[in-house]
């Protein structure tokens, strides 16, 4: 019906019909769907939460004379130097040197890569200590300064796995509290979290990845990156309810983008009691409306999207695939759900109101004619499924004879 | 009788100075301490619910303030950041007395009721985003 030229000759002609993947639910209700897949060019889509597998590489020139960085720390927290001289790879969950950790379990995990990288982004200066062994090219052997995102020559955020299609809701069924990445679990089934933008969330406005695919312009937390790859743990071979929408994680994607134009209020370090420390970040993302199937996948409803309820205390660590039930977002959302007979007390750590917030940026960007769509390079794999890792005991000689 | 809540700080040279005693005895007062910090020697602070006529209320604060005690009614020992809230939400089920809560079902939005605050703290060590601190 409509191609990606002519949503983008709209666009810069600031004609474009632009709705939140919240507001197209209504819009179609009242048009009908034939009317509105002529009407409507785009639904923007958005996410706002941790996203632990998040992280960005540093680039800070050379200094006289040069070094070539083999062990380095940003506010002392610990960065992969492994490539070049003067680039560096800081990673959202790394702790901070010499942070307890849950040694006074449970810790509480103040600073980290995510925090270093929220400071970075809100232009803030950034002490910098690196290590060398020294060469004849590169004979210093340590350096200490201060820096701001400014100072460098890239600050590019690279992201192995955002924007999960689905998740968890965590539970705790034993008797003692339970510390993970989805916030402390009382004892008993007594609150549970998820973390989903559910009706608002990318992948499941797009399931099928009709249009979310390697090369989409996103935007990341104010930048327009793009989806570099499938994320790691793409899993897209699940169980899919109403509209292929899965019911349990299923899809990623690994993202990029400047952080230098990124802006700080969607760039957050976390701490997790008992846990550890992550980032949280904003995500949007376009989806052109080409066709009724396009748009049909964006009316799915809280209600209608499910996710399991996983036993975070047993059934998680263990690995043991075991779900407790399914419950819907729209019970979610609403505060309590009701597990084996017991109303439960739900929070969640991803922020509706903050992707309900960038869903209208996008929109306005994309009205103003400042973010134009782009057609994927390439479709992420559907039938793929996630494997999980081998334990193989015993020496080299055993494992040549397997 | 009515009941008002005082966040008091007493300096240093303060803190030996049994002060919920004169309150109670001398004024009249209930007392219901929320959190305290008053260790000898050091600077110290108190969190409180003082119950009475507001006249014995009125002169109670008068004797505290003589003992060079500040006397704040404001000023709380948990303080919100709305900037660095997200609404996540995460919060809710750790709040006790729903201080913390939605203030907007649609948009998911978190507001503090300060009076509902108890100051259990629970917020400060469950809020990933570090919105919750105190001040002692």
């Amino acid at each position: 019906m409509k191609t990606y030229d002519e949503i983008n000759k709209k666009i810069e002609s600031k004609k474009a019909v632009v709705l939140n993947a919240e507001e197209i639910i209504d819009y179609v209700e009242k048009k009908g769907i034939e009317t509105a897949a002529k009407e409507v060019d785009v639904v923007t889509t958005a996410t706002f939460g941790p996203m632990c597998s998040s992280g960005c590489f540093l680039n800070f020139g050379h200094s006289k004379p040069k070094i070539r960085i083999t062990e380095a720390w940003l506010d002392d927290v610990p960065v992969y130097s492994g490539v070049a001289a003067v680039d560096v790879f800081l990673g959202a969950t790394q702790l901070r040197y010499n942070d307890p950790a849950n040694m006074y379990y449970p810790g509480d995990f103040k600073f980290g890569g995510g925090h270093v990288i929220e400071k970075l982004v809100a232009g803030e200066s950034v002490q910098l200590f690196g290590l060398s062994y020294g060469t004849d090219d590169y004979p210093r052997k340590e350096v200490r300064t201060w820096f701001t995102i400014n100072d460098l020559n890239q600050a590019i955020m690279v992201n192995p796995r955002n924007c999960y299609q689905n998740y968890n809701v965590a539970i705790n069924c034993s008797d003692k509290p339970v510390y993970s990445y989805l916030g402390k679990l009382k004892p008993n089934m007594t609150n549970a979290t998820f973390c989903s933008a559910g009706q608002l969330s990318p992948l499941l406005n797009d399931p099928l990845y009709k249009t979310i695919g390697i090369g989409t312009r996103v935007w990341l937390a104010g930048a327009h990156g793009h989806v570099y790859a499938e994320g790691t743990q793409h899993s897209p071979v699940c169980e899919r309810g109403e509209n292929n929408v899965p019911t349990e994680g299923a899809g990623t994607l690994a993202l990029t983008g400047d952080m230098k134009r990124m802006k700080k209020e969607f760039v957050r370090g976390v701490s997790f009691i008992g846990y550890g420390v992550s980032v949280a970040l904003g995500i949007g993302i376009p989806i052109p409306v080409l066709n009724k199937d396009i748009l049909r996948h964006t009316l799915i409803k809280d209600r209608d999207i499910f996710a399991p309820v996983v036993d975070y205390s047993s059934d998680y660590p263990n690995a043991t695939g075991n779900i407790i039930t399914k419950v819907s977002y729209e019970e979610l959302r609403r505060g309590t759900i009701t597990i084996e007979g017991k109303e439960v007390e739900v929070g969640s750590l991803s922020s509706y109101n903050k992707a309900l917030k960038i869903s209208e940026i996008l929109k306005d960007e994309i009205k103003r004619g400042d973010f134009l769509i782009s057609q994927p390079i390439q479709s992420l794999q559907l039938d793929k499924q996630m494997t999980s890792l081998k334990i193989i005991n015993g020496t080299k000689q055993d494992i040549n004879n397997l | 009788m009515i009941t008002k809540k005082y966040f008091l700080y007493f300096p240093r040279s303060e803190t030996e100075k049994p002060l919920v005693y004169h309150l109670v005895k001398d004024y009249d007062l209930v007392i219901n301490i929320f959190r305290a910090k008053v260790t000898p020697d050091e600077e110290g602070y108190l969190i409180l619910d003082i119950t009475g006529t507001e006249e014995n209320i009125a002169q109670g604060i008068a004797y505290i303030k003589t003992l060079n005690v500040t006397v704040n009614e404001t000023v709380r020992g948990l303080r919100w950041d709305e900037d660095k809230c997200v609404s996540c939400t995460n919060c809710i089920v750790h709040c006790p007395t729903k201080a913390l809560y939605i203030a907007d079902q649609k948009t998911k939005r978190i507001a503090f009721d300060e009076e509902k605050c108890i100051e259990c703290l629970s917020c400060v060590k469950n809020c990933p985003f570090n919105a919750c601190t105190s001040v002692f």
